[in-house]
C-alpha cells in the first residue's frame, strides 16, 4: 500500500522545495534541551538526607555505652546488629523471614489479583461501578483489626486467616487506584481509539490500560505496604513462626534487642520489596522518564 | 489495490444540521449545510468560535452520530469513523506511552509488521522527523508533536484529511512553518484536505476554497475561491485584497485593519 506513496513523493514539490529543507532543519533544531545535572543533584540530596540518621545512630551508640539508656530497654545499635548476626548464623532468622515473605507473597498476590479484577470491572463498566463501588467503599471504612476475630472464627488460627487478612490489606488500594485510573482516562485519547475503530477489547488493551498504568502501579505499591502492616498484625495475633512471632517472643522473654532486630528486618524487607515494585514500575513507565 | 479509484471520490455534505441538547431547549449548532468537495481539493472552513465549524468537521469524521441530512464520501454514507478519513485535532492527542513510530503506526496495526514499519518510516520522513522515531511525545516540541499527529492521520492512506485547528496552539512562527509543511505534504500526496480554522491568513495562504461560516446557528455565509498559484506571497496585493474582503464578512467596515501584517 505504500508503493504509491514513494511514487508520489518522487515527483513532489516543485514549488516548495526550498521550504522543505528549511522545515526539516527547523525540526532538528526544535529538539528540546535535556537537563544533565539532575542525576548529580540527586546524589547530593541523598547524601544530605543521610547525615541526620547517621548522627542519630552514633549518638545512640555513645549514649548506650555510657550507660545513659538502660540496656534491657534500649540496647545499643551494635548489640542489635550482633543479635541480627546471631539470628542469621543460627538459621533462625531465615526461617522466620522466609515464612513472613511467603505470607506476604501469597496474600499480596491474592489481594492484588482480586483488586485488579474488580478494579478493572468497575473502572470499565459503569453499571458494575454503581453496583459494587458503594459496598466496597463502605467495607473499606471498617478498621482492619476489626476483621481479626471474625477471620479467626471462620478460618482458624492457621495460615488461612493470616493470608486472608493480608489479602484484604492489599486489595483496597489496588482496587481503588485501578478503578479510578481506568474511569478517568482522558476522553480525548478514547476518541483517538474511536477514530481508528478499535473494538472494546482493543480499546481497553491499547488505550485504557496503558493510560491507567501509572495509577495502577501506585495502587500496587500502597497495597504492598499495607500487606506488610497486616502481616505484622497477623503474626502478632497468633503465630509460631515469622518475624512478627519473633517480636512477640522477644517481648515475652524481655529481650528488647530481639524486638528491635525484628523491627529493622521488617523495615528492610518492606523497603526491598517496594524497591522491586518501584523498579518494575519505572521500567514500565519509562516513557515518563526525566 | 484499487486505491486510485477510492481516492477519487468526492465529499458531499447535504442539508446537514445538528442540535445539541434535546427536548426543544436544544441549541441549533448547524443549519442546512451544503458542501461539495472535489477530490484533491484543499478547503478551509473559517468562522468565529461557536459557529459550528468543529462540529461540522466532527460530523464528517463520523464522531458525531446524531445529525440531520447526509454526508457521503463517494458512494458511502458516513455513519461513523473510518480509516478512509484521517483527522488531526487541535491538541496532538498522541498516546504518551508510545514512541513516535508506535504512535504513527497506531492506526495500521492490522498490517504485517514489515509492511507497517515501512509505511511508518515513509510517513515519518514525509513530516521531517527522521531521527525521532524512538522519542516519546513528552520529548517533542508542540510543532513536532503535531507533525507526528499528521503522520498518524495520513499513514492509513485516507481519502480525506480533516484538520481541526491543527496549528491553533502553536506559536506564530511555528504555525507558519507548519502551514508551509502541510502544503508540501498536500502537493506530494494530493489528499483531499479540509482544515477548520479561525485564522483568516491561514485560510487564504492554504486553501483552494474558503468556506466562511456565521454563528448561531452555524450556516455557510459565503464560499470564496482562491485561484492563486502557490506558494503564495502572504504580503502580496491579491492576498491583501482577499483578506480585506473576508474581514468584511466578520467585521463592519471601520473595523477592518488596513495594513494587517502577520
Amino acid at each position: 500500500m505504500c508503493a504509491k506513496l514513494s511514487l508520489a513523493s518522487d515527483q513532489k514539490m516543485s514549488t516548495t522545495q526550498q521550504n522543505t529543507t528549511i522545515i526539516q532543519l527547523a525540526a532538528l533544531r526544535e529538539k528540546p534541551a535535556r537537563p544533565k545535572r539532575i542525576a548529580k543533584r540527586l546524589v547530593t540530596d541523598r547524601l544530605l538526607g543521610t547525615i541526620v540518621p547517621v548522627a542519630g545512630v552514633i549518638a545512640w551508640e555513645l549514649l548506650s555505652r555510657s550507660g545513659a539508656f538502660p540496656p534491657n530497654a534500649l540496647p545499643a545499635p551494635s548489640v542489635i546488629g550482633q543479635t541480627i548476626f546471631d539470628l542469621g548464623r543460627s538459621g533462625e532468622l531465615w526461617q522466620h523471614a522466609a515464612i513472613t515473605l511467603w505470607r506476604i507473597a501469597v496474600g499480596f498476590f491474592l489481594g492484588a489479583a482480586v483488586g485488579t479484577l474488580l478494579g478493572g470491572l468497575t473502572g470499565y463498566v459503569s453499571l458494575a461501578h454503581k453496583l459494587l463501588d458503594p459496598l466496597l467503599q463502605s467495607l473499606r471504612n471498617i478498621p482492619s483489626m476489626a476483621w481479626v476475630p471474625l477471620f479467626l472464627l471462620w478460618m482458624g488460627i492457621q495460615e488461612t486467616s493470616k493470608i486472608a487478612l493480608i489479602s484484604l490489606g492489599a486489595f483496597f488500594p489496588v482496587y481503588l487506584n485501578l478503578s479510578s485510573g481506568m474511569s478517568h482516562v482522558d476522553p480525548k485519547l478514547i476518541e483517538v481509539g474511536k477514530v481508528y475503530r478499535l473494538t472494546a477489547f482493543q480499546m481497553v488493551r491499547r488505550v485504557i490500560l496503558p493510560a491507567a498504568l501509572p495509577e495502577y502501579i501506585v495502587g500496587l505499591r500502597s497495597g504492598l505496604s499495607l500487606a506488610w502492616m497486616f502481616v505484622v498484625a497477623a503474626e502478632i495475633m497468633g503465630a509460631s513462626r515469622g518475624l512478627g512471632f519473633l517480636m512477640i517472643d522477644g517481648q515475652m522473654t524481655g529481650r528488647a534487642s530481639i524486638i528491635l532486630a525484628s523491627v529493622i528486618l521488617f523495615a528492610g524487607l518492606g523497603k526491598a520489596t517496594d524497591l522491586l515494585l518501584e523498579t518494575v514500575g519505572r521500567r514500565l513507565l519509562r516513557y515518563k522518564a526525566q | 489495490m484499487s486505491s486510485v479509484e477510492i481516492r477519487n471520490s468526492s465529499l458531499e455534505v447535504q442539508g446537514v444540521s445538528k442540535t445539541f441538547g434535546s427536548n426543544g431547549g436544544g441549541l441549533l449548532a448547524l443549519e442546512d449545510i451544503n458542501l461539495h468537495i472535489a477530490p484533491g481539493e484543499f478547503t478551509c472552513v473559517v468562522g468565529g468560535s461557536g459557529c459550528g465549524k468543529t462540529t461540522l468537521l466532527r460530523i464528517i469524521a463520523g464522531l458525531e452520530r446524531s445529525y440531520g441530512g447526509t454526508v457521503m464520501l463517494g458512494r458511502n454514507r458516513v455513519l461513523g469513523p473510518g480509516l478512509d478519513r484521517g483527522i488531526v485535532f487541535q491538541e496532538h492527542r498522541l498516546l504518551p506511552w508510545l514512541t513516535v513510530q508506535e504512535n504513527v503506526g497506531f492506526g495500521i496495526s492490522d498490517l504485517a509488521s514489515g509492511e507497517r514499519s515501512a509505511c511508518v518510516s515513509q510517513y515519518i520522513d514525509l513530516v521531517g522527523l527522521r531521527g525521532f522515531e524512538r522519542s516519546y511525545p513528552h520529548q517533542l516540541s508542540g510543532g513536532m508533536a503535531q507533525r507526528v499527529a499528521v503522520a498518524r492521520a495520513l499513514v492509513s492512506r485516507p481519502q480525506l484529511l480533516l484538520l481541526d485547528e491543527p496549528f491553533g496552539a502553536l506559536d506564530a512562527l511555528t504555525r507558519i512553518r507548519m502551514q508551509q509543511e502541510l502544503l508540501r505534504i498536500w502537493e506530494a500526496q494530493r489528499t483531499t484536505m479540509i482544515l477548520v480554522t479561525h485564522d483568516i491568513d491561514e485560510a487564504i495562504y492554504l486553501a483552494d476554497r474558503i468556506v466562511i461560516m456565521s454563528s448561531r446557528p452555524g450556516t455557510i455565509k459565503r464560499v470564496v475561491r482562491v485561484d492563486l498559484p502557490r506558494p503564495r506571497d502572504r504580503a502580496g496585493f491579491q492576498l491583501t485584497e482577499l483578506r480585506r474582503s473576508i474581514y468584511r464578512e466578520f467585521f463592519t467596515n471601520e473595523d477592518v485593519p488596513e495594513d494587517y501584517e502577520i
